[in-house]
């Protein structure tokens, strides 16, 4: 219990950061957005008009205190401010229709990278010093090292121009209407392919020298010799003894790799005109969108750090030890 | 550094510490050329950095030139092709090492630093400045790094080689900080850290001259993984259009070959150097990385290296092979 509220405690803290983060950075940066949105209409705007456009991005002449309130309760409120984009659209409104598509597929390709990576990992430990182990570890090195637009170009290049096997944009055929029906469903999953591919190849290497690193600790306790001597099989010996004590720690690298994984999204939705919060902060830099771009980076920070939560709450509950910790 | 290798010197110094190879605080980077991994890595990177060097004499023409033919597949004449605009692809990604090795050390200089006051210096003082340092470090862990650069360069709006470096720098810091913390408070209480303190060394002093030596090889580490990052993170602004696009760097070479159509027309030449490049000299990094690991993670070597281990361990490889079958 006081392992949770500890937990909590933290996302309460670093959520408040984000937040306080998303006020400050517009008013720390020289000029205001107001101005820089009013510069596109090349000095057309009346005084009236930048009024408007300044009371719109909430910077306002009153103290900063005064605007930092008025800033959390609008929030409460749901009140992103009107997107430039897609005007006049609110900002929450954007943001509600591209972050289930951001999250599934970050979701799906993080689950696929870590059992993928994982299980390789378990591999590369079991043929420590040998061909294999030496093949995937220096593999990872160079897939860790991918920048996801290129793989991303690439896959897009030779599998959907190239031999026309995939869809090469979207999240589904513009034919189709969204339901939960099964061919929709299908066809959701079809598009999903190749941008989860592309963030599943760079981030799997951390997975499998994690786990390799964590095996090879393993298989030098004395449990192991002892598991071989009442005579347990290799592949016991393997799965059931030295995985599954190297496995817990496996569970820590998900706040890394899910920092990992969403840059990757937004680069991967960019390639493939995913319609999820990285092609709309695309779209939001692209037109100088200032009130969707920071709407986008707070709902995606938030969804990071409630994910993490979740992850902490899973460690706390499958190790004990995590929660002792907490509480010493 | 010579004074810190007289450092050892010191009469006191534990003698049988000097006899052991991997001991002695310099002997990584005789064990970093030992190990093939690493040898490969630092061959690489050498030849990274001296294109990046060198680029003025080897690119043959201006990297922003645009007169030449229009997306001309390589030939003796454009060693890597045209792109789109009709400039050498050759010349971008040779001046396009050079920038992009710039911004990726000056930005993970930079970062390195603050991993270091916000990392190391409060944890080895402790206390509750350690805890504040600790909390907010953990808090840009969590705070997803691309999202927060790309919003504070869409604000910076005339961004540069400097000012890229400056984002990067300043939002990049805090897995490295989290790593040289824990190293940190394991070393704090070491019985060589204890005896400079009676000596009355002062805090930076021991942290300087006592700690930091002894990590030298983590502290490498860090600033590789760092220009690794800060070249990805660079990348994925330029995808953006955020950053100086008009200059050649690996980045803007894939944003302009995204948007001048690489794909649509077939032009592998165009879009091929850039991400390889990234790629290749993020291997070499990762590679060296490797070589370190494997030198001074003893965790590591407990099965390679001790002797019952290997002897258990050679068993087990023995039945490794029968578990194929299985």
């Amino acid at each position: 219990m006081r392992y949770i509220l500890e937990r909590l405690g933290f996302l309460l803290v670093s959520a408040w950061a984000a937040i306080t983060i998303n006020f400050v950075l517009p008013r720390m940066m020289p000029g205001n957005p107001a101005l820089i949105a009013a510069s596109r209409y090349q000095g057309q705007v009346s005084p009236r008009a930048l009024h408007a456009l300044k009371l719109q991005f909430g910077v306002t002449n009153k103290p900063l205190v005064v605007q930092y309130g008025q800033y959390l309760i609008n929030l409460l409120h749901g009140h992103l401010g009107t997107s430039l984009t897609y005007y006049p659209v609110p900002v929450i409104t954007v943001i509600d229709n591209s972050l289930p598509w951001t999250l599934g597929l970050a979701g799906m390709a993080t689950v696929i990278a870590a059992v993928l990576g994982t299980f390789l990992g378990i591999y590369s430990a079991w043929k420590h010093n040998r061909a294999a182990d030496s093949v995937l570890t220096t593999g990872t090195t160079f897939t860790g090292a991918i920048p996801h637009q290129w793989l991303g170009l690439l896959l897009l290049f030779g599998l959907g121009y190239g031999l026309h096997w995939f869809p090469v944009a979207h999240s589904y055929s513009p034919s189709m209407t969204p339901t939960w029906s099964l061919p929709f469903i299908e066809n959701v999953m079809y598009h999903a392919i190749l941008p989860a591919l592309t963030i599943v190849v760079p981030g799997m290497g951390a997975w499998l020298l994690h786990m390799r690193n964590n095996m090879i600790q393993t298989l030098g306790e004395d449990y192991m010799v002892f598991a071989r001597a009442k005579g347990v099989s290799s592949r016991g010996q393997m799965l059931h003894h030295a995985a599954r004590n190297a496995l817990l720690p496996s569970v820590t690298n998900f706040a890394m790799a899910i920092a990992f994984v969403v840059g990757g999204v937004i680069l991967v939705e960019i390639v493939f005109s995913y319609p999820g919060v990285g092609y709309q902060l695309f779209m939001a830099v692209s037109n100088e969108d200032y009130p969707l771009m920071q709407g986008l980076f707070l709902f995606v920070s938030l969804s990071v750090l409630v994910v993490n939560f979740l992850v902490d709450l899973l460690y706390g509950w499958l190790d004990p030890r995590a929660r002792r910790a907490g509480e010493a | 550094m010579a004074q810190t290798i007289n450092m050892d010197a010191v009469p006191g110094g534990d003698p049988k510490k000097k006899a052991l190879p991997s001991d002695s605080r310099y002997g990584w980077l005789k064990a970093l050329w030992r190990n093939r991994k690493s040898r490969v890595g630092v061959i690489i990177f050498l030849v990274f950095v001296f294109i990046g060097i060198l680029a003025p004499l080897i690119a043959r023409y201006s990297p922003t030139s645009t007169n030449f033919g229009l997306l001309q597949p390589p030939s003796a004449r454009h060693w890597f092709g045209t792109t789109g605009l009709g400039q050498d692809v050759w010349a971008q990604f040779v001046w396009g090492t050079r920038s992009s090795l710039i911004v990726g050390f000056g930005a993970s200089v930079l970062s390195t630093i603050l991993a270091v006051a916000i990392g190391m210096y409060p944890a080895y003082r402790g206390g509750r400045l350690d805890q504040t340092m600790a909390t907010l470090t953990n808090i840009f862990m969590v705070i997803p790094g691309l999202p927060l650069m790309i919003v504070a360069a869409a604000y910076v709006h005339e961004t540069n080689a400097f000012s890229m470096m400056l984002i990067i720098g300043l939002t990049g810091w805090a897995g490295r900080a989290r790593v040289l913390r824990s190293q940190t408070l394991s070393m704090a209480n070491r019985e060589f850290v204890w005896a400079a303190r009676l000596t009355g060394a002062s805090n930076g002093r021991v942290l300087v001259r006592e700690i930091l030596p002894n990590m030298t090889s983590l502290f490498f580490a860090s600033l590789m993984y760092g220009v690794l990052g800060a070249i990805l993170a660079e990348a994925g602004l330029e995808f953006l259009g955020l950053g100086n696009l008009t200059g050649a760097s690996w980045g803007s070479m894939l944003y302009w070959a995204n948007n001048g159509g690489a794909v649509l027309n077939g032009a592998w030449w165009w879009l091929l150097p850039g991400g390889l490049a990234i790629a290749v000299f993020g291997m070499s990094l990762a590679l060296i990385n490797f070589g370190l690991d494997e030198v001074t993670n003893p965790r590591l070597r407990v099965v390679a290296t001790m002797k019952p281990g290997r002897r258990r361990y050679g068993k087990l490889a023995g039945k490794g092979g029968s578990f194929d079958e299985a």
